[in-house]
């Protein structure tokens, strides 16, 4: 669970967002969509997506907010990170048929979590087709190891790159079984009203311990009750959470 | 475990006195998949209410350098929820419990304390008169030292395991506080809970925290919490079980030289969720670089020197 992490190499693969390869102590397979709680920062751990898994290799890719991703942007190679994890659920992929027609939208930096989980579905025998939203041009990253993957659309809020709008201007829910997507709680609740089947969301909450126990990041459920983000989540069906 | 761990308070025979929290393990089922829960010298569970309580709005913590602002909001399942589903879990480890009894008012205090105290698998309770985060109850009780002495009479009068009263740093005079529930029948203390703080988000202008204020908590509240345990050692004769910014051995020794008799260890658990194991395996060989043969030998060292030095 606990392990040290080694970095191998840092790129900034767009603007303000920093992509990080690190060598596992423990090399593991991973369910898409679980998280590293990484100690980065004063005192608390960060929570941090999984871009992608190879062997005994693992990406981040995460956008500078304050000082933990600050800290973790300026990490040389051979740095260590103490890091706890994998931790939470994923997406259902084992779940999901190759007849099934799934759609995989993410938003800025909700997009990194599901590169890994479009390379695990195609893996399997699935095809997918991602909407990629972002702010401006300069932000896009990955357009091209999505499109290596399926069809792949980028949309940007001031049109600079693809087509204009929000990843909602390029969706046409009837044409999907299975919608995955992890980005900002507006693009989350508007695609929780989406005519699709299957829609599972990737939320996003401030964590303290990552393991279940402080209730930190608690997210109410429609029958008044609620989950832990990290322990029940972070991915969870539409119709389980109120956004 | 060594002998020269052991610790004995009112109702709790400590085979070491390092014990996580109230709070900072919930119930204990999350850190037992990463160790054995017996090698704990206690375990304070959880805030019991007298009914199951959702919590406040998140965001529901924050960063403040080495500390951080929490404002959960005693979010618990309720006492009855606590004693069906929590405890069968936590009897099966060869520790004690400690049981953090919360409420709104003086009845739903006596609820849950005669309650918790009658389960034969708690030891000891831990009266939470110092919840920061809660809009009524909890910290009125703990800055105005009649209603605090008023609260642990009657909270003494229905319980039928020690009393040990958690004391809140947001007050003119701990000292005074001690003193009026040691006279009212507590039978030990548990102190520093949080110092009440807030932080903003300059992209917003408003406060971090849904609850706006929260307790702050970690290694920055550390100094704090010798200082106040080093006062109230000297004013009361009850024991006193010491928390705030624990994180690495050394803090637990300091905490013993200020007088505290054993240690708990709260906001570290989440920075690393192996630090209570880590703590009680790490103290012997501290104590033997340091001459310390056993661990209260050191109690209240720090101000019995004073005295001498006077």
């Amino acid at each position: 669970m606990k392990q040290l992490l080694t970095v191998v190499s840092r790129r900034t693969v767009a603007q303000g967002a920093t992509e990080l390869v690190c060598r596992l102590e423990q090399p593991q397979d991973i369910a898409p969509g679980r998280f590293m709680h990484l100690r980065v920062g004063p005192l608390l751990r960060r929570p941090i997506s999984i871009a992608r898994v190879d062997r005994d290799l693992i990406t981040f890719l995460f956008k500078e907010i304050g000082q933990g991703t600050a800290e973790l942007a300026s990490l040389r190679p051979d740095d260590t990170i103490d890091a706890l994890g994998p931790l939470g659920n994923g997406f259902p992929i084992a779940a999901i048929h190759p007849t099934q027609r799934v759609v995989l939208v993410g938003g800025g930096i909700g997009v990194p979590p599901l590169y890994e989980t479009m390379r695990q579905l195609v893996a399997r025998g699935v095809t997918c087709e991602a909407i990629l939203g972002f702010d401006t041009a300069t932000s896009v990253f990955y357009e091209a190891e999505f499109q290596a993957l399926g069809k792949t659309t980028v949309t940007t809020v001031d049109g600079t790159h693809g087509t204009k709008g929000f990843v909602t201007a390029a969706l046409r829910p009837e044409s999907y079984d299975v919608l995955l997507a992890c980005g900002p709680e507006p693009m989350l609740k508007s695609l929780q009203q989406q005519p699709i089947e299957h829609k599972y969301l990737s939320i996003e909450n401030r964590m303290g311990c990552g393991i279940g126990a402080c209730f930190a990041c608690v997210c109410q459920t429609p029958t008044g009750g609620y989950v832990k983000t990290c322990s029940d989540g972070p991915v969870f069906r539409a119709e389980e959470v109120v956004l | 475990m060594t002998e020269r761990l052991r610790v004995e308070l009112p109702g709790l025979s400590l085979k070491n006195p390092i014990m996580p929290a109230s709070g900072c393990f919930g119930f204990g089922e999350e850190y037992a998949k990463l160790y054995d829960l017996s090698e704990l010298g206690a375990i304070m569970i959880k805030a019991a209410t007298g009914e199951e309580r959702y919590g406040n709005p998140t965001p529901r913590v924050a960063e403040s350098g080495m500390g951080m602002l929490n404002a959960i909001g005693l979010q618990n399942p309720g006492v009855d929820g606590i004693l069906t589903n929590k405890m069968p879990f936590l009897e099966t480890f060869d520790t004690a419990i400690i049981a953090n009894v919360a409420g709104s008012t003086p009845e739903e205090y006596e609820l849950v304390a005669e309650k918790m105290s009658q389960h034969p698998g708690i030891h000891a309770l831990e009266l939470n008169i110092s919840c920061p985060n809660v809009k009524s109850g909890g910290i009125q009780f703990g800055t105005d030292p009649s209603l605090a002495a008023e609260l642990t009479r009657r909270v003494k009068r229905v319980s039928t395991k020690p009393v040990y009263v958690k004391l809140s740093p947001n007050v003119t005079s701990i000292v005074e506080m001690a003193r009026a529930v040691e006279a009212a029948g507590a039978d030990g203390l548990t102190m520093i809970n949080t110092l009440v703080g807030m932080r903003i988000d300059v992209r917003t202008g408003q406060p971090i925290l849904a609850n706006r204020i929260g307790g702050l908590s970690g290694p920055s509240i550390k100094p704090v919490a010798i200082r106040m345990i080093h006062d109230v050692a000297q004013a009361v004769s009850i024991p006193i079980i010491g928390m705030g910014g624990v994180m690495e051995v050394d803090d637990v020794l300091e905490m013993i030289y200020a007088g505290a008799s054993a240690v708990a260890v709260g906001t570290a658990n989440f920075v690393n969720p192996y630090i209570c194991q880590e703590l009680i395996q790490q103290l012997p060989e501290r104590m033997d670089e340091l001459g310390i043969d056993h661990i209260l030998d050191i109690r209240g060292k720090a101000y019995e020197s004073t005295l001498h030095r006077a």
